[in-house]
């Protein structure tokens, strides 16, 4: 797996030793750094002290539930992007997730280049620049005001949905976009599609930008998903 | 308890009582009236004889004076079942009339009173009661003229032993027919707890007695048997959705298992290792899909979603499902096309763009026409897969349509089963789920399922109710948008 924001610093709080344990392995082989804590309270003051990244919080916790720890920090005025794990994954749950104030909600069981992609797109948001009104990855270059896209000298024409998985692939160049994120993001539903129907798109958007073309920008991301870069870094 | 116990703690029982009580009740008030008016009737009688009688013997006095009246009174006090006639002198002492003996003070005061008298004539030495008006005539003359009270003393035993005997029978038969509608009531109840208790040990087959009479313990039991058909058609779904789930769950989970086993034993290589892992990642999606599939379902189907419902315009999310498969269906060769006007639902978006995303997926993988004989050409219609929105009378129509071979209609109720998959699909991909939660949610939304014949090809019909008032404003604020074919 190739790690391509910069070194990040988490905090994950989780009950389950064994998945907790397997989360800090995971993270630190990409490169990150993870803290643990293995309850509620002890998640909310490491939180507290410790300037994380990105929290990653399960639901249900011994002594504080994770949306309640949730609640006390935001209250408190502390922004950490959080991204919420848990075992309920219907929509409705996601719902009440974001609501007390988490940034993205993975359902269990998940996979880590899932995890992963989240949460360096989350914390690429936290720390991140303001959002651009021009994206430009190698010659590609798109204007969110005008909606024209460009490679090099040749205008493109893309369909609406077209720009906005472009827009949406340009704002996170660099980075894994999985494709549950894009059905998310770009589509703005959160279930889970039993054909290829996003790799669809995604090759009709490649053999627009990348056709004709010396140098691929669109990759696609064996067993997590999408990324758009100039060449190999 | 004893069995007479037990009776008498029936409520048909206590009912009877309680009806009796007020039976009884109204017959004695009933009674009641009846001889207090009756009484009142003899009593005015008496006094409007004796008023008239009063009348005319005091004008006969006035007329042809005392020797006249005597003559007069002895004449009507020969009478058979005459009145009581006393004249007596200003000095108290009888000169004429039928009347031995009265009460003392009785002819000192004028006007109406009751009292004991005899009669002259009579033999048996017991007093009678009478109704009496004594008069003052002129010259201290006093006239006195009454009537027996037998009669109305007769009719008041006759009363009251009418009274009598109709209490009793009423109480007799009250508690008789108490007893017999309790017993059979508690028949009936105790046939219905014994096949309860049956059924409750685990016989879900058994069913109570219906009697023909379709009154309230047979409506009771009418119920009750529905109930049970319900139960025991669930518990059939329950068994059968299990065993299905031990077969589709299972069948991977081994398959995972023989092939870990397998890379254990055999890999030599990294490459091969690495194959194995990537497999066996694949085969758990998998699993978890169809886990959620089944959790999705049967939160539709427990009605918890219907939290998370508010105000959506169903041709926007056909519009967003055609957007998303269109090029889907058209890499697998069809065509995708949408034809919807606005219609405003009330429901869960995230749930029906899934259920409608399952029926288009089922059209693209299912809905392909059926291989026409050497030569001839597929037409471009029978490619063509329809996604149309449309309201019809107060339900709200969202349908797929495609021209493929379509489900024979015995087999239609079938499909809509978890994991049915029919014979035609086993070879495709896919958990046998899809129409099982589009189902579950067209249930949620309080509609339906409907799943028809397209001539050739199969059109499934998510059925909900529409909105009710919104719907024409959101019509008038979109009514010079023409209606969407793409």
């Amino acid at each position: 797996m190739t790690a391509t924001a910069p070194d990040m610093h988490l905090l994950i709080i989780e009950d389950d030793r064994e998945s907790a344990d397997y989360l800090v392995k995971a993270f630190r082989e990409v490169g990150h750094i993870a803290d643990l804590a293995g309850d509620g309270e002890e998640g909310l003051s490491l939180a507290q002290s410790g300037d994380y990244d990105v929290l990653v919080v399960d639901r249900m916790l011994p002594k504080r539930d994770g949306l309640s720890l949730i609640g006390a920090l935001r209250e408190k005025g502390n922004h950490t992007p959080v991204l919420i794990l848990s075992a309920l994954g219907q929509v409705d749950d996601r719902i009440k997730g974001l609501r007390a104030g988490g940034d993205d909600y993975l359902p269990k069981p998940y996979s880590f280049a899932e995890l992963l992609a989240r949460v360096e797109v989350l914390s690429r948001r936290h720390g991140g620049p303001a959002e651009e009104t021009t994206y430009r990855v190698g010659d590609l270059e798109l204007d969110r005001l005008s909606h024209r896209v460009a490679r090099g000298k040749d205008e493109l024409t893309l369909q609406p949905r077209e720009f906005r998985l472009l827009e949406y692939l340009m704002k996170h160049a660099g980075q894994v976009v999985t494709r549950t994120m894009l059905l998310e993001n770009v589509w703005d539903y959160h279930f889970d599609p039993q054909t290829n129907v996003i790799d669809v798109h995604i090759s009709r958007l490649r053999s627009k930008i990348d056709k004709g073309f010396e140098r691929p920008l669109l990759h696609t991301i064996r067993g997590a998903g999408y990324m758009i870069r100039d060449g190999i870094r | 308890m004893t069995a007479f116990g037990k009776l008498v703690r029936t409520t048909a029982f206590r009912l009877t009582l309680v009806y009796l009580f007020l039976f009884a009740l109204f017959a004695a008030s009933l009674l009641g009236y009846f001889a207090w008016n009756t009484r009142r009737m003899i009593t005015e009688q008496i006094s409007t004889t004796v008023n008239a009688e009063t009348g005319e013997l005091s004008e006969i006095f006035g007329r042809r004076g005392l020797r006249g009246l005597v003559f007069n009174i002895e004449n009507r006090a020969l009478r058979p079942s005459a009145n009581l006639y006393l004249l007596t002198t200003p000095n108290g002492q009888a000169i004429a009339g039928n009347v031995g003996s009265l009460a003392p003070g009785v002819m000192g005061t004028t006007g109406w009173s009751e009292t004991a008298y005899r009669r002259l004539d009579d033999q048996d030495n017991t007093d009678h009661r009478a109704l009496v008006h004594v008069t003052q005539l002129s010259s201290g003359f006093r006239l006195l003229i009454g009537r027996d009270l037998e009669e109305r003393r007769r009719l008041f035993g006759i009363v009251a032993k009418a009274a009598q005997w109709s209490i009793l029978v009423v109480v007799v038969l009250g508690i008789g027919g108490g007893i017999f509608v309790a017993r059979r009531v508690l028949r009936r109840i105790d046939a219905m707890t014994g096949t309860t208790q049956r059924i409750m040990a685990g016989d879900l087959s058994g069913r109570l007695p219906v009697g023909r009479s379709g009154d309230e313990l047979d409506r009771l039991a009418g119920n009750l048997n529905a109930m049970l058909e319900r139960i025991e058609a669930l518990m059939t779904g329950l068994k059968e959705v299990s065993d299905n789930i031990a077969h589709d769950l299972k069948t991977p989970l081994t398959r995972l298992r023989n092939r870990a086993e397998e890379a254990l034993a055999k890999s030599a290589t990294e490459a091969e290792y690495r194959a194995a892992l990537e497999r066996t990642i694949e085969e758990s999606d998998g699993l978890i899909r169809t886990f959620n599939a089944l959790l999705m379902i049967a939160r539709a189907e427990s009605g918890q979603a219907r939290g998370n419902m508010d105000d959506f315009d169903a041709a926007e999310v056909a519009n967003g499902i055609h957007e998303l498969y269109e090029p889907l269906a058209e890499d697998d060769g069809m065509s995708l096309r949408v034809k919807t006007a606005p219609v405003p639902v009330h429901g869960n978006r995230e749930l029906i763009g899934q259920a409608l995303a399952n029926l288009v997926e089922n059209a693209i993988k299912y809905g392909k026409p059926v291989s026409p004989p050497q030569g001839a050409v597929v037409s471009m219609d029978a490619k063509q897969i329809l996604i149309e929105v449309r309201r019809d009378g107060d339900q709200v129509l969202l349908s797929v349509t495609d021209h493929g071979p379509g489900i024979p209609a015995a087999d239609r109720k079938h499909a809509v089963e978890r994991f049915v998959r029919l014979e035609a699909s086993r070879t495709q991909p896919g958990s046998g789920l899809g129409l099982s939660l589009a189902s579950a949610v067209a249930t949620l939304h309080g509609g339906e399922l409907r799943l028809s014949d397209a001539g050739p090809g199969l059109t499934a019909t998510l059925a909900i109710p529409a909105l009710q008032g919104a719907g024409d404003r959101l019509a008038v604020q979109t009514q010079d948008v023409p209606q969407k074919v793409a």
